[in-house]
């Protein structure tokens, strides 16, 4: 079974998040960066159907993004990924859904599939849009949000829980299938120490964009981000202090008539 | 010269630093106030190869090498000494010494459990009469054609609990080498073997400190560590590396009590200002900083050396002696930075403190260490 899992490159959780001099992306200057932690259930995901299946299966990592990726691919392979396909062209800067789902769907068509996994949202701009994108490129089914993975025994389908506001919706797609990975579908392993020693012996194949046929970055479809801005600052907070409460109660409800003019 | 982690040593550090985050920190006030690592935490990091992560994968290790060790053991330092101390003397004295000196033989049957974390290795040098002046045990070990038979015992024996292999040191009495020290592979369901008394301690409580007792104790012929009567080789040897993963546990917590403190000192407000402002707490938060630097210097210089293959008694000394006591000044100016919350159990700076003090007595005190440094000075023609 050929098994694709998708990596996006993203800055640290932890990381402070400033927005660069021209307003386009952030400084990137300190700022640590790791695999999307959605795409790791899919990493993990990935790795538990190869080890159920057997045989031949293969898990292969595909990431679009800058020559610094490299580091988040070497992550992927250490926690057992067999290979990898690496997307890297500078006219792929700061690229659209529709740019990358494109480049991603030549890319895995090349490379042959028959499952493909990916976090439901990149962490950094939650656009969580490309494997919508990518499942119409390749005309396959999309489950998104799975909570739940199961493959039928006879590897033709999938069945999956999906999360909705409330609850799980159970359904069923066939296979080849793209499914979108949502927090509490495993509990994504570390990379081993030996695992780690053998990650640089794993293949990278890195293509740009000539060699994945085009002449030039496609389309980026109809929308066009303008501008980055910074969080708004919140307003300056007041403190209302009393002996008893119920005076701190009182101060606040003329603060709220009086000054903020709010009630 | 170059001055950067390999990609491979970047990943390691990345990683530990994860499982850190996600496992060990979290529960680090539980292994201090119970006084135990938990089991599934000791299968979790041997699954990962932290046991071995030292030695060469053909005994089951991870092929990290000494500076591999040093950053793991850094990140593990930071959030849990017990844990640290633990792993130090399981890999770094309890199965070094088995790695240097072993037999092919020796390193299948005792080695690679150990690395693979199968078994849990524990170095048993000192005793009652024996803690600074350490060469002179009164443990004796006798030849008795197939077996040593061993009679004493030892004290204060990180692991020694439940540990299942230990790296022995013996007088041997009778025969060619009387009197000389030797080293053997001891297993704990050997017939007379026995724990004693479990200490209680001020700090690294969740790292078992026991009493061990042989009582006419066989250890076959062929469990003898490098050549009898030369034990003391042995020893000096294995300390050699054992110093420098402490300077790494030390560094790691150094580093977390200044990120610690700093980040209280951006928060608290005195005086109507942050105490990050108070001039008398930048001085402090600047020379736990500059400490910090020296300490990361001294160590991975050194340990890259020592994966190098150079001799590095003199550093290594120096190395535990800075990295000890420049630990200690440091969790002290974080106590004093927390202030009264600092001495309160609430916060880790407590606990932080009360781990740091070991450092500067365990696998040689401050000044056997200066008598190290002194020795290798007073001999070097290189000065």
């Amino acid at each position: 079974m050929k098994i694709i899992v998708l990596l996006k490159r993203v800055p640290d959780t932890e990381a402070k998040i400033l927005i660069n001099q021209d307003g386009n992306g952030i400084r990137e200057d300190g700022v640590k960066f790791i695999i999307n932690t959605y795409d790791e259930y899919g990493i993990e995901e990935g790795l538990r159907l190869k080890e159920k299946v057997g045989g031949d299966s293969k898990v292969t990592a595909v990431c679009a993004g800058p020559e610094e990726s490299t580091e988040v691919i070497r992550t992927a392979l250490a926690m057992g990924v067999d290979d990898a396909v690496h997307i890297c062209d500078p006219a792929l800067a700061k690229p659209s859904p529709f740019t990358i789902a494109e480049v991603l769907a030549k890319a895995i068509s090349e490379e042959g599939f028959d499952i493909i996994f990916c976090g439901k949202q990149g962490i950094d701009d939650d656009m969580a849009q490309t494997q919508s994108i990518l499942a119409e490129k390749l005309d396959i089914p999309q489950v998104n949000n799975a909570t739940v993975f199961e493959l039928a025994d006879d590897l033709s389908k999938a069945v999956l829980n999906r999360r909705i506001e409330g609850g799980d919706e159970k359904v069923e797609a066939s296979l080849p299938v793209i499914i979108s990975c949502e927090k509490g579908l495993n509990d994504p392993r570390y990379a081993s120490l030996p695992g780690i020693m053998k990650a640089k012996k794993k293949e990278i194949r890195v293509k740009n964009l000539a060699d994945l046929g085009f002449n030039e970055a496609p389309s980026s479809g109809r929308s066009r981000v303008l501008k980055w801005l910074p969080m708004p600052k919140g307003g300056e907070c007041k403190m209302v202090e009393a002996e008893e409460t119920v005076d701190a109660v009182k101060e606040l409800a003329r603060l709220l008539r009086e000054e903020a003019k709010v009630v | 010269m170059e001055w950067t982690f390999t990609e491979e040593q970047q990943m390691l550090k990345d990683m530990v630093k994860k499982f850190v985050d996600n496992e060990l920190r979290p529960v680090a006030a539980k292994i201090d106030e119970e006084k135990k690592i938990p089991k599934e935490l000791i299968a979790q990091m041997a699954e990962l190869g932290f046991l071995g992560i030292a030695f060469p994968p053909e005994y089951g290790g991870a092929g990290m090498g000494e500076t591999g060790y040093c950053i793991m053991q850094t990140e593990i330092g930071r959030a849990c000494a017990s844990t640290a101390t633990f792993i130090g003397a399981h890999q770094s004295i309890g199965s070094s010494g088995i790695y240097m000196f072993g037999t092919e033989e020796q390193k299948q049957k005792y080695l690679v459990p150990l690395a693979e974390g199968k078994k849990i290795g524990a170095y048993a040098l000192t005793e009652t009469s024996a803690g600074s002046d350490a060469y002179k045990p009164q443990t004796t070990a006798e030849d008795k054609g197939d077996h040593y038979l061993v009679n004493g015992g030892k004290i204060f024996i990180t692991n020694g609990s439940f540990a299942d292999i230990f790296t022995t040191f013996v007088k041997m009495v009778g025969g060619p080498n009387d009197g000389k020290m030797s080293v053997l592979i001891v297993e704990k369901d050997y017939e007379g073997f026995k724990v004693g008394k479990i200490e209680e301690k001020m700090g690294i409580r969740g790292s078992e400190t026991s009493e061990l007792i042989f009582e006419d104790m066989k250890v076959p012929k062929e469990n003898l560590l490098g050549r009898e009567g030369r034990g003391l080789l042995v020893g000096m040897k294995v300390l050699n590396t054992g110093r420098l993963g402490l300077g790494a546990a030390a560094l790691g917590a150094a580093q977390e009590s200044l990120k610690l403190s700093t980040a209280y000192a951006k928060e608290r407000v005195q005086f109507g200002k942050k105490l990050s402002q108070h001039q008398g707490i930048q001085w402090m938060l600047a020379n736990m900083s500059m400490e910090i630097f020296n300490m990361e210097s001294i160590l991975y210089r050194t340990a890259w050396m020592y994966d190098q293959g150079q001799n590095v008694t003199r550093e290594s000394s120096i190395v535990k002696l800075y990295c000890s006591e420049a630990l200690d000044r440091i969790v002290d100016d974080a106590l004093q930075i927390f202030g009264g919350y600092g001495f309160t159990c609430e916060f880790p700076i407590e606990r932080m403190y009360r781990d740091s003090r070991i450092n500067r007595i365990f696998e040689g005190t401050s000044e056997i260490q200066k008598m190290i440094i002194a020795r290798d000075v007073l001999h070097a023609r290189d000065l």
